[in-house]
């Protein structure tokens, strides 16, 4: 099923070929089938996504790679039931997304999918708490119950304390992992991420990925993040590359970095996380 | 999602943008407001003039030479006129119509009244010694002037307020002698202030003196211009008002194809003119105001719309994490409502406010509406549903891959 092509690597990343034993145990949570997508603007089309095949199962962590313009996006708008495919199938948790409609799309990126983006997103002049709470409103969850998760949440991503900040108080680091708490709070099943630490310097990106490994490893919360950073990359278990609308290689890290131990290595944090 | 809530998401989109949204109730306001008052003004001239109608009595009659379509509440004021309508004719309505109780023949003349060094241009009126009593008049001091004052056509006078206090400062004006026209009057009392009329004339700024008097000596005439009739009840002014016409027809020997070359008028027939007056002048306002409220609900359209498109991004970040589409739309229209409704509330207080304050600044007399308040709720909430559903749409119509995407 998954593409292992023989295309040579440059980076010295322990890569193997995945065995289809121990990892296809788990329940697919995606499942991509000769997945097109076509764009048309006026006389042009583009040919985005050429007939993707991908399957990513429950509790897996994953890194989707590839130049800009090979169709990361567009493959994370689809998996994340923000767009639809021209052709092919997608299934996601036992669900046939294209047979779904636009209310139920909604439905399912508000309780089984949590967005974490590149330029944060957060609703401005609106504090944190609010913020994250906003995923529940949506969700119907009574106020109390509701204030109780998203304090939760933020303390999850270190934030507790920092409840009543809006975004322009928060530095990017902090406003990312806020956004990574709203993501959170709906216990979703997969946690989609967009080059979430695209605007972030080194530091406050160990920071993110050591949240998402925690999520991962804890909470079992499947997770597929775009990066074009092989640094990054090393801090997940498996890798998609895509060129030109296709996967080009697909592998599995059998020992990924350890973000939170390389914490550790770090010197304290400057000033730069706390002000702003 | 329960309504509670998108009201409260709407809410906290409103007070996040104190600034804009306050701006968008300001055409609201304005609206509301203006409506209120320009109603409260017209209704408070209606009921002005009802009253005036009330004190002065139901059963009172005009009966004016001339016909009936050369001129109109204002006739009193025009000093020539026909000749057809005599003293006697007068008489003979007292005395042959039943339905009449009193009556007071009417002749005026512009004249300039000079008393010392002091001099005044005014309306002296010349009535019969009953005109008080038909006028239900007052006076302050002094006495209205008699029958025998009427039959002798004696030289005295009955001064409005207005009148002595420019001609007469300090002085009590009873026993002094005026010159009108050169000839001199004694002043035999002053009339009880009346203050302005509905078009705000001075009805103070006036002579009263016998009828006799002002047609021999000033005037030099021999017919009467108009006469004041008392009916003996309210009820009775129609049939007076039928006698009159047919006493008078007999008496001047009209045809029965010949119009009326006199015209007779009730009370009733002036409020009626007077209300029409009112009621359209009500209508016009309140129809301009009523405008100003339509330019305040497509200002909000308008805010709406820039707000949905500025808030683009918003929208994207509410449709990725689950907003239904529905859901964008209902806050949006909430929204809308809500910036209508508030509006339309703060704009009832301004108008209550603007009408209570009316009469103290300009002295003229409102009325606040209660209609004019509900139907101000109900427009405003329209205007927000309406001109809010055009923006709303385009908020829930918004792509969330697009949208995310805008700058
Ligand atoms: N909405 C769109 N309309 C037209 N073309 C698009 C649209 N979105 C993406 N594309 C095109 O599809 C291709 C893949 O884009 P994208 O998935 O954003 O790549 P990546 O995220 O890997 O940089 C690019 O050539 C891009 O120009
Ligand atoms: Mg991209």
């Amino acid at each position: 099923m998954q593409v292992t092509s023989a295309i040579k690597e440059p980076n010295p990343v322990t890569a193997a070929a995945i065995p289809p034993s121990a990892q296809s145990v788990a329940k697919p949570i995606i499942e991509i089938d000769h997945l097109h997508k076509v764009y048309k603007t006026g006389d042009v089309e583009v040919h985005a996504l050429r007939g993707v095949s991908l399957t990513i199962r429950e509790g897996e962590f994953v890194a989707i790679m590839g130049t800009s313009g090979s169709g990361k996006s567009t493959m994370m708008n689809i998996i994340g039931c923000l767009d639809r495919p021209t052709r092919g199938k997608y299934t996601l948790d036992g669900h046939d997304v294209s047979e779904l409609s636009k209310d139920q799309r909604a439905d399912i990126r508000n309780l089984k999918i949590g967005f974490v983006f590149q330029g944060f997103n957060l609703l401005s002049r609106t504090s944190a708490l609010e913020n994250v709470e906003l995923p529940m409103l949506y969700a119907n969850i009574p106020t109390e119950e509701r204030q109780k998760r998203a304090r939760e949440a933020l303390t999850a991503v270190g934030l507790a304390g920092r409840e009543m900040n809006h975004p322009n108080q928060l530095s990017g680091g902090q406003q990312q992992r806020v956004a990574i708490a709203r993501a959170l709070v709906n216990r979703p099943t997969l946690i989609l991420a967009d080059e979430p630490t695209g605007n972030l310097d080194t530091r406050t990106s160990t920071e993110v990925m050591e949240i998402f490994q925690r999520l991962n490893r804890e909470q079992g919360i499947t997770i597929v993040l775009v990066t074009h950073e092989q640094d990054i990359a090393e801090y997940t278990k498996r890798v998609v590359v895509f060129r030109d609308g296709k996967i080009r290689r697909d592998y599995r890290i059998d020992e990924p970095r350890d973000a939170a131990e390389e914490m550790k290595q770090l010197p304290p944090p400057d000033e730069i996380d706390q002000e702003e | 999602m329960n309504f509670l809530i998108v009201f409260r998401v709407a809410f906290r989109a409103l007070a996040r943008n104190k600034m804009r949204s306050a701006l968008t109730m300001l055409g609201v306001i304005i609206g509301v407001a203006s409506v209120i008052a320009m109603v409260s003004i017209g209704q408070g001239a209606q009921a002005s003039v009802q009253e005036q109608i009330a004190s002065v009595g139901t059963n009172l009659l005009f009966v004016r030479a001339g016909s009936q379509n050369t001129g109109g509440v204002r006739s009193g004021t025009d000093q020539g006129g026909t000749n057809t309508l005599t003293v006697e004719d007068i008489e003979a309505i007292k005395r042959e119509v039943p339905s009449v109780s009193m009556a007071s023949p009417s002749v005026q003349s512009r004249s300039q009244i000079v008393f010392g060094n002091q001099n005044w241009n005014t309306q002296v009126q010349g009535v019969s010694e009953q005109y008080l009593e038909i006028r239900k008049w007052k006076m302050q001091t002094g006495a209205f002037f008699t029958e025998a004052d009427v039959r002798t056509a004696a030289r005295v006078a009955v001064i409005g307020q207005t009148i002595a206090d420019n001609l007469f400062p300090g002085i009590d004006p009873v026993g002094q002698m005026i010159r009108v026209r050169e000839l001199p009057f004694r002043v035999v009392g002053v009339l009880a202030a009346r203050g302005q009329d509905q078009q705000g004339r001075d009805q103070d700024d006036l002579v009263m003196a016998p009828y006799t008097t002002v047609q021999k000596k000033l005037l030099a005439i021999t017919y009467i211009q108009f006469a004041n009739v008392s009916a003996i009840s309210p009820e009775a002014t129609k049939l007076a008002e039928q006698q009159i016409s047919e006493l008078l027809r007999q008496r001047h020997k009209l045809a029965p194809n010949q119009e009326n070359d006199f015209s007779v008028r009730n009370m009733t027939d002036v409020a009626d003119a007077a209300d029409e007056t009112n009621r359209i002048m009500t209508m016009l306002l309140g129809s301009i105001a009523g405008v100003s409220l339509l330019v305040g609900g497509i200002g909000i359209m308008n805010i709406m719309l820039v707000s949905v498109t500025e808030r683009t991004r918003e929208i994207g970040i509410r449709m990725a994490i689950g907003a239904r589409s529905s859901i964008v739309q209902t806050q949006f229209l909430i929204e809308s409502i809500v910036l209508s409704l508030a509006g339309g509330a703060i704009g009832i207080a301004v108008g209550v406010g603007i009408s209570l304050f009316i009469p103290k600044m300009l002295g003229w007399p409102t009325l606040i509406s209660p209609t004019a308040i509900f139907g101000s709720v109900v427009f405003s909430a329209a205007i927000g549903i309406i001109f809010g559903f055009f923006p709303a749409r385009k908020a829930a119509g918004l792509d969330p891959i697009e949208a995310l995407r805008y700058e």
